[in-house]
C-alpha cells in the first residue's frame, strides 16, 4: 500500500498540487439483530477505497475512488487537483495549514478479542436469542429486538510532508430494546443505551462486559410498566440526569458548538453555526464553577479513541471548559492558526470517501464528588430522568429539547414515582450554569454515540462521551 | 456507468456463485459523484466520489445471509457470495420469510437520466456558485450551500428470474444566505443539471435574507401558519416514517395500526407515494426489483395504507406495494416518494388568510418526540414572519414547535397550487405550501 499511496502523491504533485495526503483505507463489518425470536439481520460488509486530498492553486480539492489500481491512483489525484483549481475560482485567500512534523508511526486499538475473526457466529447469535427469549417472556411486551455490531478499520495516511502513518481501530458494541404496545400507547426501554448500542473502540471482551441478557427482564418489565406510569409534569424543577442522557446533553450543547469549522460558518448551510463565537474564548461562562469539560482523544476505549487524527495530527486532550469557563475548541490544521493555535487534532472522516472535517473526539465532562443515592438524598424536589429518547437543538445550539425513555419524581431525597414521555427544555449557558452537583469517579463512564452525522456528503461519526450522573436546578420539564 | 449489459453479467456471475443457496438475490449499484461546498462566499470543500456496491442476499430454507462488498471485481464478488452463504448455514431460521420475490417487469424510465447531468464537471459546478456568491456579495450578504450533481446505476437479479435495472441522474443546489441579524433559504433539484437556475436560487436566499433582518420577540404558543414547502416535506418525512411504513402498522406502533379507515386529517389533505412520476426523480422498482406501485396512504383525510416489501407483505397477507430497501431491513419498507395533493391557492392567497399567524420558511432539527401520536419537536429556520389581517407585519426570532402532525394536518385551511420538488434519499417528494389553523410553539431562541 506505500507504494500505492506514493503513487498518488507523485501524481497529485506533478498535476500542480503544492499540498496533498491520501488515505487509503480497508473496512470490514458485521451486524446481527434478532427480533421477536427471528434474525431479522445478519450481514457482513467490506469497504475498500482511496481518497486523495491536495491543495492546489491554494485551494482544496479531493478526489476518491474504489478502485485500488494505479491507472485509478493516477486518474483520482488528477482529479483531485483539477477539483482543486476549480475550487480556487471562487477563493478570497490561499489556504493555509498549521505546521506539523512529518510522522511515521503505527496505532492499534487495544483489544483481547477480535470480534469479527476470534467469535463465533453460534456464540453472537446464542447472546441475541437469550436476550430475546427473556424479554418476550415478560407478559405485555410487544417487541423484543437485540443487535451486536463491530468492525475493524485499517488504514494508511501518507501525505508530501512525509508522514507515513498506519492505524487499525476496532468498534464494537451491543443493546437491546424492548417495546409494550396498547391501543393507545407505545413505550420502549433500551439497555445499555438507545438507538441500537452501547459501543467502544475495543474487542469482544467489550460487549461480554454489558450484561445485556442479565438486563433483558427487567428492560422489558420497564417498558410494559411504562404504560400504565404517570405522565410526567409540566413544570420547572430540579433535573438529574442519568449517564446516557447526560451524554447526550454534552453531545448536542458543548461538543458540537466547540467545533471551530462550524464557528467559522463551515457548516453554516446544513446544521448550523455555534453561539460560541471566538471573541467569547477565554471570556465567556459557559456553566457553573463545577463544570470542566475535555477533548480527549486519548481516553482508553473512547468510541472517539485513535493514535493520529486523519491530518496525521497526534490524538490529545484539550481543555473546552475549565471552571466553568469556556477555553478552547476543536480544531484543524486549516482553522487553528485562524486563532492564533496549533491542530488539536480532531480532523477525522467516516470512510475513505469523504474528505476528514472536525469531528468530536470524547468529549468528557468530568467527575464530581457525590455518589448517586446522596445527590438523590440531596434532592427534596425534582425529576430524575433516564435514557435519550428524542433530541433536538437550534441551529447556533442553544435553544435544546430531549425526551427520555423513563423518568422517575424525586420527593424528599427519595426516588418515587415512575413517570413517562420525559421531556425537558433549555438554553444551553443558562442549563449548564444550573448545574450544582456531578456524581463522582465511581459513576463515571464512556458512553458511545454512533450516529453523530455532520458536513455534505453526510458523515456518520462515532465519537465518545465520559460522564457521571449530574443535578441542574430551574429546568423547564414536561413539554408537549 | 457500466451499463445494463455489463451489470446483467456481474449480477449472473453473483448468482451462479451462490448455487448451494435455494434462492439468491443480488444488487448491484454504481456512483459518480460530484458536489461544491461554499460557505463565507468561497468554495471550501470540493469532493469527487466514485463507487460501486453489490450485495448479496442468499436463502437457505428459511435462514438467511448478506454480504456487502464495494468491489464488482470477480474475486470480490465470489467472496460475497460465500460469506452470504457461510452465514445463511450458521444463522437461525426466520419462521416469517416465505420466499423472495417473483419476477415481474418493470418499465424502463428513460426520463429518470440526464446525459447533460452525467457529463457535468467541477468547472461547471463552481461556475455556478461564483454566480450565487457575487449575487450575495453584492447584497452585502453571505453564502453558504452545496451544488452537487450525481450519475447512478441501480440494478436487482434473483434466482426466480427478476432483472430490473435503471441509471438515473440528479442535481441539487441548496443555499443558506446570512445577513447580520438574518437568513434566507432555498433549494432546487433536478434531473438534469440544465435545470438548476442558479441565479433565481440566489435571489430566493437573498430575498428571504433582507426580508427576515432584525426579528423580534414573540411569545411562543398557538398561531395558524403558512408552512412553505420546504417545511411541508420535512414533517411529512417524519409523518412518513412514524406512520407509513408496514412494520409500525404490524407491531401497533404506527397510528395506522388502530386509524386505518379512520378520518384523520381534513379531508382537503391526500397524499400518497408514487415511484413511477416522472417529475420526482422516479425509480420504477425497488431494491428487490419489483416494480413500485402509487400507494394512497391518506385519501381526503382518511387513512388508507401502508407501504410494502416481500416479507412485510408475506408476514401480513398482504400486496406487495414495491417499497423494499436494500436487505437487510429490519426497519423495514419505507416510501420513497411522497406527494401531498396540490390546492388552489397562491402562496399570497395563502398569507392572506391568515387572521394572526406565522409564515415559516422551514423547520431545523425535527425529531419524533411520541411516534403513535405524529408529535414532533423541532426549530423554525431562515426566516419566519408575524402575519396580522393577512398582511405581513415583521420578522421574528426563531422560535421551537411540538407538534402533532396529524393534528396540525387536521386543521388544514388551504393548500397551495404550486408543487416544490425535494430531493430525497433515493428519490424525492412534491408538496404544496400549507395553511394551518392551528400550531404549537414551546419555545423561543435568541436570533
Amino acid at each position: 500500500m506505500n507504494d500505492f499511496a506514493d503513487r498518488a502523491l507523485n501524481q497529485a504533485q506533478v498535476a500542480g498540487a503544492s499540498y496533498a495526503d491520501v488515505r487509503v483505507i480497508a473496512q470490514r463489518s458485521e451486524v446481527i439483530s434478532v427480533r421477536n425470536g427471528k434474525v431479522e439481520a445478519f450481514a457482513r460488509s467490506s469497504s475498500e477505497g482511496f481518497g486523495v486530498r491536495v491543495i492546489a492553486g491554494g485551494a482544496w480539492g479531493f478526489a476518491a475512488s474504489n478502485q485500488l489500481t494505479t491507472a485509478e491512483a493516477d486518474r483520482v489525484a488528477a482529479l483531485a487537483v483539477a477539483i482543486a483549481r476549480a475550487s480556487a475560482l471562487a477563493k478570497k485567500a490561499d489556504v493555509r495549514l498549521s505546521p506539523l512534523p512529518p510522522t511515521h508511526a503505527k496505532y492499534a486499538t487495544p483489544i483481547q478479542k477480535n470480534p469479527l475473526d476470534e467469535v463465533s457466529v453460534e456464540s453472537k447469535l446464542g447472546l441475541l436469542l437469550r436476550c430475546d427469549e427473556a424479554m418476550r417472556g415478560v407478559k405485555g411486551l410487544t417487541v423484543a429486538e437485540s443487535s451486536l455490531e463491530a468492525a475493524v478499520e485499517d488504514k494508511l495516511f501518507a501525505s508530501t510532508e512525509g508522514s507515513r502513518i498506519e492505524q487499525r481501530i476496532v468498534t464494537c458494541g451491543g443493546g437491546i430494546e424492548a417495546t409494550a404496545v396498547t391501543a393507545d400507547d407505545v413505550q420502549t426501554r433500551s439497555y445499555p443505551n438507545s438507538f441500537g448500542r452501547q459501543a467502544w473502540t475495543a474487542g469482544w471482551e467489550f460487549v461480554e462486559r454489558l450484561a445485556l441478557a442479565e438486563n433483558a427482564e427487567r428492560v422489558a418489565s420497564e417498558a410494559v410498566e411504562l404504560l400504565s406510569a404517570k405522565q410526567c409534569p409540566s413544570t420547572t424543577t430540579t433535573l438529574i440526569l442519568d449517564g446516557p442522557q447526560l451524554a447526550l446533553q454534552v453531545h448536542e450543547s458543548c461538543g458540537h458548538p466547540i467545533e471551530l469549522d462550524r464557528v467559522f460558518g463551515m457548516e453554516a448551510a446544513y446544521a448550523g453555526t455555534s453561539f460560541l463565537t471566538t471573541d467569547k474564548l477565554g471570556h465567556f461562562r459557559y456553566g457553573s464553577e463545577l463544570v470542566n469539560i475535555f477533548a480527549d482523544a486519548t481516553a482508553p476505549a473512547g468510541l472517539g479513541t485513535f493514535g493520529y487524527d486523519d491530518e496525521g495530527v497526534p490524538a490529545q486532550r484539550t481543555p473546552i471548559i475549565r471552571d466553568g469557563e469556556f477555553v478552547g475548541y476543536m480544531s484543524s490544521r486549516e482553522t487553528a492558526p485562524l486563532i492564533g493555535q496549533s491542530s488539536s487534532g480532531t480532523m477525522r472522516a467516516d470512510g475513505w470517501n469523504r474528505i476528514p472535517l472536525i469531528r468530536m473526539t470524547n468529549v468528557n465532562l468530568e467527575p464530581g464528588t457525590w455518589t448517586l443515592d446522596n445527590l438523590i438524598g440531596d434532592t427534596e424536589d425534582g425529576i430524575m430522568m433516564a435514557i435519550n429518547k428524542s433530541w433536538s437543538i437550534d441551529d447556533k445550539r442553544l435553544n435544546f429539547q430531549f425526551g427520555t425513555e423513563l423518568a422517575w419524581e424525586v420527593k424528599g431525597g427519595k426516588k418515587g414515582a415512575l413517570l413517562k414521555n420525559a421531556t425537558y427544555t433549555g438554553m444551553t449557558p443558562e442549563f449548564w450554569g444550573g448545574c450544582d452537583a456531578i456524581c463522582d469517579r465511581s459513576h463515571w463512564q464512556l458512553w458511545g454515540t454512533t450516529n453523530c452525522g455532520k458536513g455534505q456528503p453526510g458523515q456518520t461519526m462515532y465519537v465518545g462521551h465520559g460522564v457521571a450522573p449530574a443535578r441542574f436546578r430551574n429546568v423547564r420539564v414536561g413539554i408537549v | 456507468m457500466l451499463g445494463e449489459r455489463h451489470i446483467r453479467t456481474i449480477l449472473e456471475g453473483a448468482l451462479a456463485a451462490c448455487k448451494e443457496a435455494d434462492q439468491a438475490e443480488v444488487l448491484v449499484t454504481t456512483s459518480d459523484e460530484g458536489l461544491t461546498r461554499f460557505a463565507n462566499n468561497i468554495i471550501h470543500q470540493n469532493v469527487a466520489e466514485r463507487n460501486s456496491s453489490l450485495h448479496v442476499r442468499v436463502v437457505m430454507g428459511k435462514r438467511i445471509g448478506v454480504a456487502r462488498v464495494n468491489s464488482l471485481e470477480a474475486r470480490a464478488v465470489r467472496d460475497a457470495a460465500e460469506t452470504a452463504c457461510t452465514i445463511a448455514r450458521f444463522s437461525e431460521e426466520n419462521a416469517d420469510f416465505v420466499s423472495l420475490p417473483s419476477a415481474e417487469r418493470a418499465p424502463a424510465i428513460p426520463e429518470a437520466f440526464s446525459e447533460a447531468t452525467a457529463a457535468s464537471t467541477p468547472d461547471q459546478r463552481a461556475k455556478a456558485v461564483q454566480t450565487i456568491i457575487r449575487r450575495a456579495e453584492d447584497e452585502r450578504l453571505i453564502a453558504a450551500g452545496v451544488f452537487s450533481t450525481s450519475c447512478e446505476e441501480v440494478a436487482v437479479a434473483n434466482s426466480l428470474g427478476v432483472f430490473a435495472y435503471q441509471p438515473s441522474t440528479s442535481a441539487e443546489a441548496t443555499l443558506v444566505v446570512m445577513g447580520e441579524t438574518s437568513s434566507g433559504y432555498g433549494d432546487r433539484a433536478a434531473t438534469n443539471v440544465a435545470g438548476i437556475d442558479a441565479e433565481a436560487l440566489a435571489t430566493e436566499g437573498c430575498d428571504r435574507a433582507t426580508r427576515s433582518a432584525q426579528p423580534r420577540d414573540l411569545e411562543p404558543g398557538e398561531y395558524e401558519v403558512m408552512l412553505e414547502p420546504y417545511a411541508v416535506a420535512e414533517m411529512l418525512d417524519y409523518l412518513s416514517y412514524v406512520g407509513f411504513g408496514a412494520v409500525g402498522l404490524q407491531e401497533g406502533r404506527g397510528f395506522m395500526a388502530e386509524r386505518a379507515g379512520q378520518k384523520v386529517v381534513a379531508e382537503t389533505v391526500s397524499i400518497y407515494d408514487d415511484g413511477l412520476d416522472r417529475r420526482c426523480f422516479p425509480m420504477p422498482f425497488d431494491f428487490e426489483g419489483v416494480p413500485r406501485q402509487r400507494v394512497e396512504l391518506i385519501e381526503q383525510g382518511v387513512a388508507k395504507g401502508v407501504v410494502y416489501d416481500s416479507y412485510t407483505a408475506a408476514r401480513g397477507s398482504a400486496q406487495n406495494t414495491g417499497h423494499a430497501l436494500p436487505a437487510p431491513n429490519p426497519g423495514g419498507p419505507m416510501p420513497g416518494h411522497l406527494h401531498l395533493a396540490p390546492g388552489d391557492s397562491s402562496l399570497k392567497e395563502l398569507v392572506g388568510a391568515i387572521d394572526r399567524g406565522l409564515w415559516v420558511s422551514r423547520f431545523h432539527y425535527v425529531n419524533v418526540v411520541q411516534p403513535l401520536e405524529t408529535i414532533i419537536t423541532g426549530m423554525t429556520r431562515d426566516g419566519v414572519w408575524l402575519v396580522e389581517a393577512g398582511e405581513v407585519k415583521h420578522p421574528v426570532k426563531n422560535l421551537r414547535f411540538s407538534q402533532s402532525v396529524l393534528e396540525a394536518l387536521a386543521t388544514t385551511k388551504g393548500i397551495g397550487r404550486e408543487l416544490k420538488l425535494q430531493r430525497g434519499w433515493f428519490g424525492g417528494s412534491l408538496v404544496p405550501a400549507l395553511h394551518l389553523g392551528r400550531f404549537t410553539f414551546t419555545g423561543k431562541t435568541e436570533f
